[in-house]
């Protein structure tokens, strides 16, 4: 064994399949003196990476876990240790049929071959299954095994024969410390280790190693079940491990593929068994490793009954015996997604957790060129570790939200669905008040958002709305939200978007530091409102957010909800060592009701002595004024068209000007409107992009149509690639198109809900010359244009206003036409009226 | 006293495990300043004259007709109306299966516990007058267990192995009783009706030695390697559940959790990683050599002897290096 | 013929064995539970001469409600009924389980065949086979590797020294049993659905108290040092066989 080194540039701790990717792809990139540690012995140190079922599924309806298993399946092919063996997802059930539909939608959509098949086709591939109980079947030829352990050894010998690794299994980690926020050393059982960087690539023991250094892991160990039956003469004959399809049985949440001799079992169904970290045995206490926990047996006997029904020709045979039987423990998140990138908490702390088989060598891969470069190439916006508030970062929330999570992993989840789980965390002040009048609360960052509020419903009668026909249309939906949208354009609405996170930046380095973040010209008059994009050093997304300029070395930055604690963490990384600038988290000392419409100024001018004419405020300014007794910091935009404010008041004043608002809105009509209206279908009447949907590290300003009309002096980050992407022409344009009145078989109104593939005329799948596929980024209705919109990115060719498309929506293709290329509003296109 | 079983071979000479539970006895005894006798069934022979030697002071012969074909319940009856009638202060016999089940019977007859497998005796310990401490095998002699014996005659087995035998001072002289036990031949009973030399042959769970090989070997070829090793060194080839999973051993080969659990005095562990899953099934070896390309293994770290490197260059290897030693 | 297997709950350990704080029993904190390897043959036999005698095969154990987990595991294996005997612990002195089991043999229909195995898996006593048949003056046969049954006697086979030995016991009899017996098999899935609905008749055990109290449980010294490193590759080979001569396995 190589001498323990006294230092590292970076320590990998854990040699699982991300571990080991990690390191790989660190030597790759340059990096040098690597140290990966693990408690355990090589090859298997006892993580889950030694017991998981190694199948890649690659189709799944995140863009960015299909990038990252793409990518890893590549990586298991070049290594030698990828068998494919093809997949089917079965259903037995209509709704399940619907979902397979969404599948083949969301293979087309990322161009993985798919196909939809019949019971009888499913038979063939897979003989010894009773085609009876099934209904369809989702075919994926590309579907494969790997072998993550071989995979593994061959990425350390990599990085070992590039002279950049010291591996150093049976180590235990005792100590990371730390200085001024910074890692500093990890201290061992073997010695003790000076370094800058940390990776915790620990899968279930991650929580414990972050731990030491004063960072949250959020996951928790869950137990997957499975069992292996056999020997089955049938599967024993083929002499491989693997070679028939594997079979992913989706309404009993299971799965069963073959392994060698035997027929693997697995299943998603049992009740969650979590498992606290501190709790999981040792390698010597452990019975077969510390992830493979004793079966409890009654937790799968439905399981055995369901993997019965479509396998009793193999299964049901007295000498295909229980061989093999565990409770596995994997990592789960309280979203479901990965947890990569550097800890929000220890600077040069980075997380690498939460990965399945499918994903680790891309997960290694994103790491290392995230560590290596500042950003990755696939965006990792929804496994970025930073993306939690501080209550989603608890023992209660996680156990909470990976119990609700975790019968989801087959299930069928409605892009709406919300959780049900630990809700309440986050409360604006007008939560009573919302509640009294019915409002249906969505969830962002743990903040309770009204959707729409019950109390508007005679409106749909009375402006004449009509409801959605199909359920899955309608579910977590509701015709109140295009009422509200039309009250409002009608009179003025108010929305609580107390959800917003926002920072006070102050300090005579603020200025350049804000400069160097953002692309708009931060250099105005005290009291101008800017709105900016932030963008990765490659010139991709990194946020768009709003600043208001109170002084001279005073800035307010207000950032969405479900972003914010990833701005958090891009805006603290940045700050300067110096001092110069201190940022401070104002979300919780604020809350923001929105105020807008027509008769907006009516409203405000009724509860304040200030002028809010447009002469004296005009669009683009803030200032503070008094309503009642309560001082407000007014910001005169919009994000949904109309005349109006953002009023920031203090949280604690909250109610007195929510009260204040409604009694003077009154005779104006007002209503309170949900963020239905201000996230989707205001939004998209005016054209205004989102991150998270339109807006992503693969797309720029210039394609996003959100470039400026000047380029400013200032160095900022992402500049060199949004100046060259202004000269040149774009790859992609962003558009809004219009549904032309779809109606499905059954002759329904259908509504896409974003994420289709769009198609040619001809049922061609489009994409750019960069691979980037056409996909609907967002889907809402348009009430005022009497539509329903889509929005996408379409190569040049067919970013042409008038072009006819297709859309494919669970299963059936319906026509759709390019109304704007470019950010114009489809609704009043001038602005005629925020400006007014 | 302190009464000893002796199991006779089948020329009535104790067997080598009675010499190992005369030794405990004479320990016993001379720490409680007590006589050692010792039990027998069968005829005096040459018997006396050897345990003399041993420092035997009394012999007891049990003699019936019954006890001739050997059944536990005869034998261990007859024990426990000898030990009711002499009292002694313990009864020591070797952990076999014939001395077990004849203690354990008697230890029923006579409604008083039985420690078995034990590996130390500590009478009265601290003052204690009538509570003896042993020591004893769990958990297949993974585990000992400290226990309080709580009894007016203390019957005890000894693990095998470790004790020094040998002959010591003689005892003066010894005196042979014939102890006739009453035994109601209208009880039913088992009886011996065959008896029979152990045939030889090759069991994986038998053999002396195992030649295992996992992942490392790489193929069902790859095993003729193995056999022809097994076959120079007198042992069995066993493999590990990656290479029954493959196919390439069938799983009555398969040694691990779900396979045969081996004993052997070496077990050759080529290309085994070594997971819990195998280490069960041959952590009762005597010894352990392992073959495997990862020092880090966990087998090679476990094992007696290891030997970093590929199964197929070193096999071959050490074959070469066999036939050349001996010449074949 | 009717065949009745006693087993018992033990856990199932991994290479290490981990105790309480205390040390008078296994921490079983991260332990799953078996019956040990012999009771696994024992009960594959039972099955099997239920199945080949046209009679039935019944497993029974000593113990609180959870050791039921081991008879459906029984079950699961081919056990067509089961008894548990309700005691306080899973795991009691031998005195004790002999007392209960005896006393349920009392209770229950006539048995031809009662099964052990040897020993148990975690505190080896060994003892409770024989024990029970004191008890009820049955005849008894230990360290049995083959079994034959005919119509009033069966007849055992079994490993003594270095010989075999046949026993022949008229019935009903007591036989304990060792691994190597036969080849158990692998619990169905079937076979463990039908378990899950079995029903398990509990019968109350006598009182009874043993003689021999743990004190305490500790770790074997461990004998075997560290690892020799005999070398790398085919150069290891003179060394590896001065090791295999040492041993006496080649000359």
């Amino acid at each position: 064994m190589s001498p323990f080194p006294d230092r590292a540039q970076v320590v990998v701790i854990g040699a699982g399949i991300v571990g080991n990717a990690v390191v790989h792809h660190l030597a790759r990139l340059g990096w040098r003196e690597i140290l990966l540690v693990d408690k355990g012995p090589l090859p298997d140190p006892g993580g889950s990476t030694g017991h998981a079922s190694n199948f890649v599924f690659p189709v799944d309806h995140s863009r960015e876990i299909t990038q990252l298993t793409a990518d890893a399946a590549r990586q298991y092919t070049e290594l030698g240790t990828l068998t494919t063996c093809g997949g089917i997802e079965v259903a037995r059930t209509p709704e399940r049929v619907q979902e397979l539909h969404r599948r083949m939608s969301s293979a087309r959509a990322w161009g993985i071959d798919a196909e939809l098949i019949t019971p009888a086709e499913v038979a063939d591939k897979v003989p010894f299954l009773d085609p009876a109980p099934v209904l369809a079947g989702f075919w994926t030829p590309s579907v494969a095994v790997v072998d993550p352990l071989r995979a593994g050894e061959l990425m350390r010998e990599r990085a070992t024969a590039a002279g950049a690794l010291t591996v150093s299994a049976m180590t235990e980690v005792l100590g990371i410390d730390t200085d001024g926020g910074r890692v500093r050393r990890v201290r061992t059982d073997r010695g003790d280790v000076e370094t800058e960087y940390v990776v915790v690539a620990c899968g279930v023991w991650s929580p414990r190693i972050a731990a030491l250094a004063g960072a949250t892991v959020p996951l928790t160990p869950a137990v997957h079940q499975m069992i292996d039956v056999g020997p089955i003469p049938e599967l024993a004959a083929t002499g491989r491990e693997i070679a028939f399809p594997i079979i992913r049985d989706m309404d009993p949440l299971m799965y069963e593929r073959q392994s060698g001799a035997d027929l693997e079992i697995g299943s998603y169904a049992h009740r969650p068994i979590l498992v606290d970290p501190d709790d999981i045995p040792s390698l010597a206490a452990a019975a077969l490793s510390p992830t493979q926990l004793p079966f409890t047996p009654d937790d799968f006997d439905p399981q055995m009954e369901a993997a019965l029904e479509l396998f009793a020709s193999v299964l049901d045979r007295p000498d295909a015996g229980i061989r093999h039987a565990i409770n596995g423990l994997l990592s789960l998140t309280p979203d479901g997604h990965p947890l990569l990138g550097e800890t929000p908490e220890v600077r040069g702390l980075w997380s690498a957790a939460a990965v399945w088989i499918k994903e680790g060598p891309g997960v290694g891969r994103l790491i290392a060129e995230w560590m290596t470069a500042g950003a990755p190439e696939i965006d990792p916006q929804h496994s970025d570790i930073a993306r939690f508030a501080p209550h989603e970062r608890t023992r209660a929330y996680v156990r909470a939200r990976a119990a609700e999570g975790f019968n989801k992993t087959y299930g069928i989840v409605h892009p709406r669905e919300q959780w049900g789980s630990d809700r309440g965390a986050r409360r604006s002040p007008f939560f009573e008040r919302e509640q009294a009048l019915g409002a249906e609360f969505f969830e962002v960052a743990g903040w309770e958002r009204p959707q729409w509020y019950r109390a508007n419903e005679h409106l749909v009668a009375e402006l004449g709305v009509a409801d959605r026909p199909h359920e899955w249309d309608a579910r977590w939906w509701s015709p109140i939200i295009n009422a509200e949208h039309l009250a409002m354009r009608r009179g003025v609405a108010m929305i609580d978007l107390s959800a917003f996170t926002s920072f006070d930046v102050r300090g005579p380095g603020a200025l350049p530091y804000l400069q160097h973040l953002t692309v708009a010209q931060m250099d105005r008059p005290v009291g101008r409102v800017i709105y900016t994009p932030l963008l990765g050093p490659d010139g991709g997304f990194r946020s768009d957010l709003t600043v208001v300029r109170l002084g001279e070395e005073h800035f307010r930055v207000v950032t969405g909800g479900a972003d914010g604690a990833r701005d958090r963490h891009w805006f603290t990384t940045h700050l300067p060592a110096d001092g110069s600038v201190a940022l401070h988290d104002v979300t919780s000392a604020m809350c923001t009701l929105g105020l807008w419409g027509p008769r907006a100024r009516d409203v405000l001018a009724a509860v304040t002595d200030d002028d809010v004419s447009d002469a004296a405020f005009p669009f683009g300014t803030a200032r503070t004024v008094h309503v009642g007794s309560t001082p407000v910091l007014a910001l005169r935009l919009s994000y949904v068209g109309e005349l109006g404010w953002e009023l920031h008041a203090p949280t604690e004043s909250g109610p007195r000007l929510w009260d204040a608002l409604v009694e003077a809105g009154a005779p104006h009509g007002l209503v309170p409107a949900g963020i239905g209206v201000y996230g989707t279908t205001a939004r998209m009447e005016k054209g205004y992009r989102l991150m998270g949907h339109e807006l992503d590290a693969e797309h720029g300003p210039v394609e996003a149509g959100l470039a400026l009309p000047g380029l400013k002096a200032a160095d900022f980050v992402g500049k060199a690639a949004y100046t060259k992407a202004r000269e040149g022409e774009p790859e992609a344009t962003l558009c809004t198109l219009t549904l032309d009145g779809a109606r499905d078989r059954a002759g329904l109104r259908r509504y896409p809900q974003g994420g289709e593939p769009l198609l040619t005329l001809d049922g061609e799948r489009i994409a750019d010359r960069r691979g980037r596929p056409s996909y609907v980024t967002s889907a809402g209705a348009a009430p005022s244009l009497g539509t329903h919109l889509l929005m996408a990115y379409l190569p040049p060719w067919h970013a042409v206003e008038g072009t006819g498309l297709l859309v494919e929506y669970l299963g059936e293709r319906y026509r759709v036409t390019v109304a704007r290329a470019g950010r114009r509003p489809l609704f009043d296109p001038d602005d005629a009226r925020m400006r007014g | 006293m302190v009464l000893a079983v002796i199991e006779r071979e089948t020329d009535g000479t104790p067997s080598a495990a009675s010499a190992e539970v005369l030794a405990a006895a004479r320990d016993l005894a001379h720490r409680l300043d007590l006589p050692v006798a010792a039990v027998a069934v069968g005829e005096a022979g040459d018997l006396p004259e050897d345990l003399v030697k041993q420092g035997v002071s009394h012999l007891h012969l049990l003699r019936h007709e019954l006890l001739a074909d050997g059944g536990p319940a005869c034998t261990g009856e007859a024990l426990a109306q000898l030990v009711a009638a002499r009292r002694p202060a313990a009864v020591l016999a070797a952990s076999t299966t014939e001395s077990t089940e004849a203690m354990a019977w008697a230890a029923a007859a006579l409604g008083v516990p039985l420690a078995t497998a034990c590996t130390e005796i500590r009478p009265r310990p601290e003052g204690c007058d009538e509570l003896w401490e042993v020591t004893r095998e769990r958990s297949g002699g993974i585990l000992l267990e400290d226990a309080a014996l709580d009894a007016p005659v203390r019957l005890c087995t000894l693990s095998a192995g470790g004790r020094p035998t040998g002959e010591t001072a003689a005892a003066a002289e010894v005196t042979v009783d014939v102890f006739v036990p009453e035994l109601d031949a209208a009880v039913p009973r088992a009886r011996r009706v065959e008896r029979a030399p152990r045939a030889a042959g090759m069991t994986l769970a038998t053999a002396p030695v195992v030649v295992s090989g996992g992942r490392g070997v790489g193929s069902a070829e790859g095993y003729a390697v193995l056999e022809e090793l097994a076959g120079l060194v007198g042992g069995a080839v066993g493999c590990s559940r990656v290479a029954t999973n493959n196919g390439w051993r069938p799983h009555a080969d398969q040694v691990g959790l779900t396979g045969t659990r081996v004993h052997p005095d070496l077990y050759i562990a080529c290309g085994i990683s070594g997971a819990t899953q195998h280490w069960v099934g041959c952590m009762g070896a005597r010894s352990i050599l392992a073959v495997n390309t990862d020092p880090e293994a966990p087998m090679m770290r476990r094992a007696t002897w290891s030997v970093v490197g590929d199964v197929h260059e070193v096999l071959p290897a050490v074959i070469a290096e066999i036939r050349r030693r001996s010449g074949r | 013929m009717d065949v009745l297997v006693c087993v018992k709950r033990v856990p199932a350990v991994g290479a290490e064995i981990l105790l309480t704080a205390d040390a008078t029993a296994v921490d079983t904190r991260h332990l799953g539970f078996t019956i040990g390897p012999h009771e696994e043959c024992a009960v594959e036999e039972a099955v099997r001469i239920a199945g080949r005698t046209g009679g039935s095969a019944g497993v029974l154990t000593v113990g609180p409600a959870e050791t039921e987990e081991q008879l459906r595991y029984a079950l699961s294996m081919g056990a067509d009924h089961a008894v548990r005997v309700d005691a306080p612990v899973a795991d009691p002195q031998p005195e004790v389980s002999a007392a209960a089991i005896a006393s349920a043999l009392r209770d229950l229909p006539p048995y031809d065949l009662v099964l052990f195995g040897e020993a148990s898996a975690d505190a080896g006593h060994a003892q409770v086979a024989f024990r029970v048949a004191c008890a009820l003056r049955r005849p008894v046969v230990g360290g049995v590797k083959g079994i034959e049954p005919g119509s009033d006697t069966v007849a055992v086979r079994r490993e003594v020294g270095d010989g075999v030995e046949v026993h022949d016991a008229p019935l009903p009899a007591v036989v304990a049993v060792l691994e190597g017996l036969n080849l158990p098999r692998y619990p169905t899935i079937k076979g463990r659905l039908r378990a899950r609905k079995a029903r398990v008749r509990v019968l109350d055990a006598p009182s009874a108290t043993g003689g021999l109290r743990t004190l305490r449980l500790r770790h074997r010294p461990d004998a075997r040092a560290q690892t020799v490193e005999l070398g790398r590759g085919a150069a290891a080979a003179p060394a590896v066989v001065d090791v295999l001569a040492d041993l006496g396995v080649v000359r």
